[in-house]
């Protein structure tokens, strides 16, 4: 299908993600002439901070050839415990430290898996798979397994700072919070890393090949390695958003989320053999997961049905470019 | 520095390399000129991959020295070698498929220069600088994934030579290539060699390259057996040296009149691939196809096995027609398909050598669902035997064998299943010339005992040497018919092209 738009366009996952998206608009316009405001779109982007960091984070590991399935247990491991150690040595903390505390420690827990995967040469699921249970495992057996709705008062501070607020001439409410800065942050940060760094060359080398990435002399060890601390502080970093937007530190929340941040992520064009990944197609992934599991109702589907909804997307979504791939390459030869 | 050791770059002098025991290379001397290009030739284990191992500092010699520039390096590291311009190109290219063609050439330069920012302006003109080099036109934008074989390999010299190359070996480099791509090679080569870059071609297969080459160095157990000007040497002379022995091949002797019609092909078609195949397969016959790359050879052999579902037409063995695009249908009428590719489409690469024969007969040997293990195996263990596969062990995972041994293993599968026709492509690709011989023996044999086999192969002498008939594809069709014995290299090639 050679059209006007080039001969790759519907091969790309970003465009069909896209696609589905302006499509799910339409049909919620329709069902909800309301659908398309401010505060629609004010309370999408707040449901999408969190995933959308972890998203960015679980693509760099994607992108390096890798997978990790302890991120969100990282995540819940670093808020959790930096909420409990600010209230234990200084309740007025500000937020700022509190959050560079728990992207820290999620650093740390990073770098195990880092250590499993770069230095002893094991399977990155195998190893995020044992640490996810271990992490989390020892979160609840050695620091705590209750809910602490009473966070350090910066904590809620910070989820109560906006950038905008308003009401919309149908008056509802909207507010766009502090927090999308964030996302922001590590978008920009992640681009920069992935396109503008040698490292960030070299993660996409080493998810291309890893012994080609050897025998030119890219370090994959220590490359390896950063790639999984680096996700790990991502992750600290989003459990400790998550915390205080929700007012409240549940030990039990996030965990069993990362297969559909990693739907998302699979959805907008990352490959699970390694080597490819786009912010772009990462973001468009997590907005169309949010969608579906905030909007799905607007256009009459049951909630009950998401899950469903979310498994269609992920087969139609990144099977339809790989069957057109393989068509494509069992044509010629 | 004396005067005999101006303008020598590498001199590999007196190296002996032992592996827990096993001498893999003994007392080799090699001297390489810039500007020079060397044919290292010998067949699977006859030392010259240790040899690229130890002068690009993978390995370190058990004893004896390697000098560059005049100067002896004590325990050469990988990283000092490439920083004196050796550069080495593997079989596989090493490249990065996702990453784009301009990244691929410059990536090493990049990382030798201890970059910290990625510029893409700078990898671009990196990239253009060296492909101009050479003179090559290729997308810099493109991923290396959708390149061909040929423009694979350009990119490889260019990453070589914006690394500074001052000697690229070159590790089977003319294998995957067609013949028009081999010219466009040894052109590169040419200029390359006009820049002072030496070039050090390793292979089994050299006769394509001796017109560029000013030297031959044959190794043959880890010794070298012969050295001496490239115009002394010729592809039978090769071989001589590089076998120990001389291997001479008579084409097979015409079937008699009336031999039976065993398969028969009727307008085959498949849209895009190829058009209107007719042809038929007499007992004991031995059918070349050939054609140049794309010209649907390929995917004639597949559609013969099922493997491509066909538009239209029909194959008829023995007076039964074949389901058209079912392997398993193919394979229960007993045709048999050995793949061009052992690698990814033949062979199960982890298991063990003599899994991959008796996975072909499990059917065989069970009894209510229930497998018969030691029959299965000492099945499987006599064919390995009659095939003369040569492993110490045949628990071993089948990917520690070479090249000739695998595809023996390939076809001991297909033999146990008793097959009256046998597709074999690309029989001989990534094999040496001894195993190719016994290869070509193995097609004799079989053909002796009524087994119709086809091969498809761009390999000429391989074609005339063990082919009755030969047909010849373009565009998908059959243009041409030859007598295998009557017909010379030239004259098929002139066909094959025009």
């Amino acid at each position: 299908m050679t059209g006007f738009l080039g001969k790759d366009f519907w091969m790309r996952n970003e465009t069909l993600v896209a696609l589905v998206i302006v499509l799910f608009c339409v049909f919620a316009a329709i069902s909800d002439p309301n659908f398309l405001s401010v505060t629609t779109l004010s309370d999408l982007s707040r449901a999408s901070i969190v995933i959308g960091i972890l998203a960015i984070a679980a693509m760099i590991v994607l992108i390096s050839g890798g997978i990790d399935v302890s991120f969100t247990a990282i995540a819940v491991f670093g808020m959790y415990a930096s909420t409990k150690l600010a209230l234990a040595i200084w309740p007025d903390m500000p937020w700022p430290l509190i959050f560079v505390m728990s992207a820290g420690i999620g650093a740390l827990l990073g770098s195990v898996n880092g250590v499993f995967i770069a230095f002893f040469g094991l399977p990155t699921l195998i190893v995020t798979l044992g640490t996810l249970s271990i992490f989390r495992g020892f979160l609840l057996t050695f620091i705590g397994s209750q809910r602490i709705s009473d966070l350090p008062p910066a904590m809620r501070d910070f989820s109560r700072g906006v950038l905008a607020r308003g009401t919309t001439e149908a008056g509802y409410f909207y507010s766009i919070p502090w927090a999308i800065l964030a996302l922001v942050g590590v978008v920009v940060l992640t681009w920069f890393i992935l396109s503008k760094t040698m490292l960030g060359r070299a993660i996409f080398a080493i998810g291309g090949s890893v012994e080609s990435a050897r025998r030119v002399g890219i370090n994959v060890k220590w490359t390896q390695f950063f790639v999984y601390v680096y996700v790990g502080a991502l992750a600290g970093l989003a459990g400790a958003i998550h915390g205080s937007m929700g007012r409240m530190a549940d030990p039990f929340s996030l965990v069993g989320t990362e297969l559909s941040v990693i739907a998302a992520v699979v959805l907008g064009g990352a490959r699970l053999i390694g080597g490819y990944g786009t912010i772009t197609g990462t973001l468009l992934g997590v907005g169309l997961i949010v969608l579906v599991q905030n909007s799905l109702i607007v256009i009459g589907v049951p909630t009950t049905w998401q899950s469903v909804v979310v498994g269609l997307l992920i087969l139609l979504g990144t099977g339809l470019p790989a069957w057109r791939a393989k068509h494509a390459a069992s044509g010629n030869a | 520095m004396t005067e005999a050791q101006a303008g020598v770059f590498v001199e590999v002098v007196g190296v002996t390399k032992r592996y827990a025991g096993v001498v893999a290379l003994d007392g080799v001397d090699l001297i390489v000129r810039p500007g020079e290009a060397i044919c290292l030739a010998g067949e699977n284990g006859s030392g010259k991959s240790t040899l690229i191992k130890l002068i690009s500092g993978v390995e370190q010699p058990t004893t004896g020295s390697i000098r560059i520039d005049g100067e002896t390096v004590r325990r050469l590291t990988p990283r000092q070698s490439s920083a004196a311009g050796v550069m080495v190109i593997y079989q596989d290219f090493s490249l990065f498929p996702n990453l784009t063609v301009a990244e691929n050439i410059a990536l090493s330069t990049q990382i030798a220069s201890h970059d910290i920012m990625s510029s893409s302006r700078k990898c671009r003109d990196i990239a253009r600088q060296t492909l101009a080099r050479i003179g090559v036109d290729i997308d810099l934008e493109e991923r290396v994934e959708l390149l061909s074989v040929a423009h694979k390999q350009l990119v490889a010299i260019c990453r070589a030579l914006a690394s500074k190359a001052r000697l690229i070996i070159m590790d089977e480099p003319t294998t995957a290539l067609t013949a028009k791509e081999v010219r466009v090679l040894l052109s590169i080569i040419r200029k390359l060699k006009e820049d002072g870059v030496a070039i050090l071609f390793v292979s089994h297969k050299l006769a394509e390259v001796l017109e560029v080459s000013e030297k031959v160095v044959v190794l043959r157990n880890g010794r070298k057996v012969a050295e001496g000007p490239a115009s002394d040497f010729d592809a039978i002379s090769l071989t001589h040296h590089m076998t120990g022995r001389d291997v001479a091949e008579t084409p097979p002797s015409q079937l008699p009149v009336g031999t039976p019609v065993l398969l028969e092909v009727n307008g085959l078609t498949r849209a895009g691939a190829f058009e209107d195949v007719n042809f038929t397969l007499r007992k004991g016959e031995v059918l070349g196809i050939t054609g140049l790359l794309g010209s649907g050879r390929t995917s004639l052999a597949k559609a013969l096995f099922g493997l491509v579902a066909p538009d239209t037409g029909t194959i008829v063995l023995e007076g039964r027609e074949v389901p058209l695009g079912d392997p398993i249908a193919a394979a229960n009428a007993h045709i048999g398909y050995v793949p061009e590719d052992r690698l990814t489409e033949g062979l199960f690469l982890s298991q063990s050598i003599v899994r991959n024969v008796a996975v072909g007969r499990l059917h065989a040997h069970q009894n209510l669902g229930v497998l018969s293990l030691n029959a299965l195996v000492a099945e499987a263990a006599g064919w390995l035997q009659r095939l003369k596969v040569k492993a110490p062990d045949i628990e071993a995972p089948v990917q520690s064998l070479s090249g000739g041994n695998q595809q023996r293993v390939a076809l001991a599968r297909w033999l146990s299943r008793g097959p009256r026709v046998l597709v074999l492509n690309g029989p001989s690709v990534g094999v040496d010339v001894g195993s190719k011989s016994d290869i070509h023996a193995i097609i004799r044999e079989l053909a002796g005992e009524g087994i119709g086999v086809i091969v498809i192969s761009d390999d000429l002498p391989e074609l005339i040497a063990t082919c009755h008939r030969i047909l010849v594809m373009r565009a998908g069709r059959i243009v041409d018919e030859m007598e295998g014995g009557s017909v010379s290299e030239e004259q098929l090639s002139v066909r094959l092209a025009s």
